[in-house]
C-alpha cells in the first residue's frame, strides 16, 4: 500500500531523515516511535507531501508520488491526515468541516456528503455537535471532528500526527477509542505517537526512529519486552 | 464677526444631493480597490518572483505619491496620452481604486500570513486546490482579522474623497464651494459640508462595530 524507499529530507543544512526505508501493508496499524527531534512528524508529512523528500522515493499503491507530474491533490484524497492541533476550520460549523472537501473536491453531492457527514459523527459520538461551530467544542471533541473530516474523503490510509499531544489528559481516551474503533475497522494507520500503551495495545507494528534513521521496525510485544537497539531500550526506560 | 446659518437654507438640499455622488464614488473606489487589492496580494504571496517584485512595485508607487498627484494626474494626462477625455467622476474612481488597492493589499497580505500556517496544512491534506483553499478557506478567515482595517480604509477614502471636488465632481465639497461662492460666505457652507462627512464616517463607524461583533459570535 506504501512503500518508502531511502528517503532523505533536510531542511537547510539540518538533515533530518537520513535514509528510510519500510512498507505498510494494507490495514496495517503502524506506530511510529521516538525521542523529540527523530523525524517521526517529517516522515509521516513526507507521507502526503506536506514535506517534499530530498531525495528517496514514496509510493502509494504502486504510484511514485515524489515523481515529477504526480497528481498531489489526487493523492492527498487518498491519504487522510490528523494534525496535532487539529486544524478545523473555524469559520464552519462541524457538519460543513465534514461535507467540504466530499462535495468541492469529489465532487459529491450535498445530501449524500451530509448523509455521510451524519453516520460519522454518529461513530465518533458527536451526532449532537453537527451545527456548532469548532470554538464551542472541547479539545477532544474537536480532535473528533478532525478525525471524521479527514475520514469523509474516504481515504484509503490515514496518518495521526500526534492526535492526542494536545489535549488534557481526561480527552486522550475519548481520542485513542475512536482509533481504536477504526483500527479494528481494517484501516491502514499510520500513527506517530507518544502513548506507548496504546502503541503496544493497538499497533501491528513499531517502527522507532532516532535520528533521522529507522532502528527498529518490529511487532509491539517485541519492541516493548526486548528491543534490539541498546537507544530504543535507553528510550524505553525514559517512557514506560 | 457675523455668522448666519439661516443664509445657506435655501442651499441645503443642493448640498445634501453631494452625498449621493460621495457615496456612489466612495462604495464604487472601495469595491474595485478590494478586487485589486485581492489581485495584488495574490501576487504578494506568489512562489512566482515576478509577481512578487510587480506587486512590491505598484504598491511602492502608489503609496509613495500623493493621492492629489495621481487623481490630478489620471484626469489631465488621460486625454493628453490617449486622446479621451476621461469624466471626472471616472477619472476619480480609478485613481482612488488604484490607491486603495495598493494600501489594501498591504493589509491583506498581513491578514492572511496571519492565518495559522496549520489551516493551508489541513486544507492541502485533503486535496483542496489552491484557488479553492484560498477562496474557501484562508480569505474568509484573513477577512476576518482585518476587518477592523478595510472599515478604516473605507472612511479613510470617504473623507478623501471631497480631493475629486478639485477636478468637478458634484460631491459634497464641491457643492459647498459653489454656495460659497454664490453667498460669498465661507464658514457656514463649510461648516455643513464638514458636518455632513463627520455624520457619515460616525455611521460608518457604528457600522463596522457592529459587523466585528456579529463575525465574532460564529467562533
Amino acid at each position: 500500500m506504501v512503500k518508502v524507499e531511502n528517503l532523505h529530507k533536510s531542511f537547510g543544512k539540518l538533515e533530518v531523515l537520513k535514509g528510510i526505508s519500510t512498507e505498510i501493508k494494507k490495514g496495517d496499524v503502524v506506530a511510529i516511535i521516538g525521542p523529540s527531534g527523530s523525524g517521526k512528524s517529517t516522515f509521516l508529512r513526507c507521507l502526503n507531501l506536506l514535506e517534499e523528500p530530498t531525495a528517496g522515493s514514496v509510493q502509494i499503491d504502486g504510484q511514485d508520488i515524489t515523481q515529477k507530474g504526480a497528481d498531489i491533490q489526487k493523492i492527498r484524497q487518498k491519504v487522510g491526515m490528523v494534525f496535532q492541533h487539529f486544524h478545523l476550520f473555524p469559520h464552519m460549523t462541524v457538519l460543513q468541516n465534514l461535507v467540504y472537501a466530499p462535495m468541492k473536491v469529489k465532487g459529491m453531492a450535498k445530501n449524500q456528503a451530509e448523509k455521510k457527514a451524519l453516520e460519522l459523527l454518529m461513530r465518533v459520538g458527536l451526532s449532537d455537535k453537527a451545527g456548532v461551530y469548532p470554538a464551542k467544542l472541547s479539545g477532544g471533541q474537536k480532535q473528533r471532528v478532525a478525525i471524521a473530516r479527514a475520514l469523509a474523503m474516504e481515504p484509503e490510509i490515514m496518518l495521526f500526527d500526534e492526535p492526542t499531544s494536545a489535549l488534557d489528559p481526561e480527552m486522550v481516551k475519548e481520542v485513542l477509542e475512536v482509533m481504536k474503533t477504526l483500527a479494528n475497522s481494517g484501516m491502514t494507520m499510520a500513527i506517530v505517537t507518544h502513548e506507548m500503551g496504546f502503541a503496544r495495545e493497538v499497533a501491528d507494528r513499531v517502527l522507532f526512529l532516532d535520528e533521522g534513521k529507522l532502528v527498529e521496525d518490529t511487532v509491539p510485544s517485541q519492541f516493548f519486552l526486548k528491543p534490539d537497539s541498546e537507544r530504543a531500550r535507553q528510550f524505553l526506560k525514559k517512557v514506560l | 464677526m457675523q455668522i448666519d446659518f439661516s443664509k445657506i437654507e435655501p442651499h441645503i438640499p443642493y448640498m445634501l444631493e453631494g452625498i449621493g455622488i460621495t457615496l456612489q464614488f466612495t462604495s464604487l473606489s472601495v469595491f474595485f480597490g478590494f478586487i485589486l487589492a485581492v489581485l495584488l496580494t495574490l501576487c504578494k504571496i506568489s512562489n512566482f518572483k515576478p509577481l512578487n517584485w510587480f506587486a512590491v512595485f505598484y504598491t511602492s508607487i502608489f503609496r509613495g505619491t500623493p493621492l492629489l498627484v495621481q487623481l490630478l494626474l489620471i484626469y489631465y494626462a488621460t486625454p493628453q496620452l490617449f486622446d479621451y477625455q476621461i469624466e471626472p467622476l471616472a477619472a476619480g474612481v480609478l485613481a482612488f481604486s488604484l490607491n486603495s488597492g495598493a494600501y489594501l493589499s498591504e493589509t491583506m497580505r498581513a491578514g492572511i500570513l496571519a492565518v495559522d500556517k496549520g489551516q493551508w496544512e489541513a486544507a492541502k491534506a485533503l486535496g483542496i486546490s489552491y484557488p479553492r483553499m484560498m477562496k474557501d478557506i484562508i480569505f474568509p478567515q484573513a477577512i476576518r482579522n482585518i476587518l477592523p482595517a478595510i472599515m478604516n480604509e473605507f472612511i479613510t477614502l470617504l473623507k478623501d474623497s471631497s480631493l475629486v471636488s478639485m477636478i468637478g465632481v458634484a460631491e459634497i465639497l464641491r457643492r459647498a464651494d459653489v454656495v460659497k461662492g454664490q453667498l460669498f460666505i465661507y464658514f457656514e457652507p463649510l461648516i455643513f459640508a464638514a458636518l455632513i462627512y463627520y455624520i457619515l464616517v460616525m455611521i460608518l463607524t457604528l457600522l463596522s462595530t457592529w459587523l466585528e461583533r456579529r463575525l465574532r459570535r460564529n467562533g
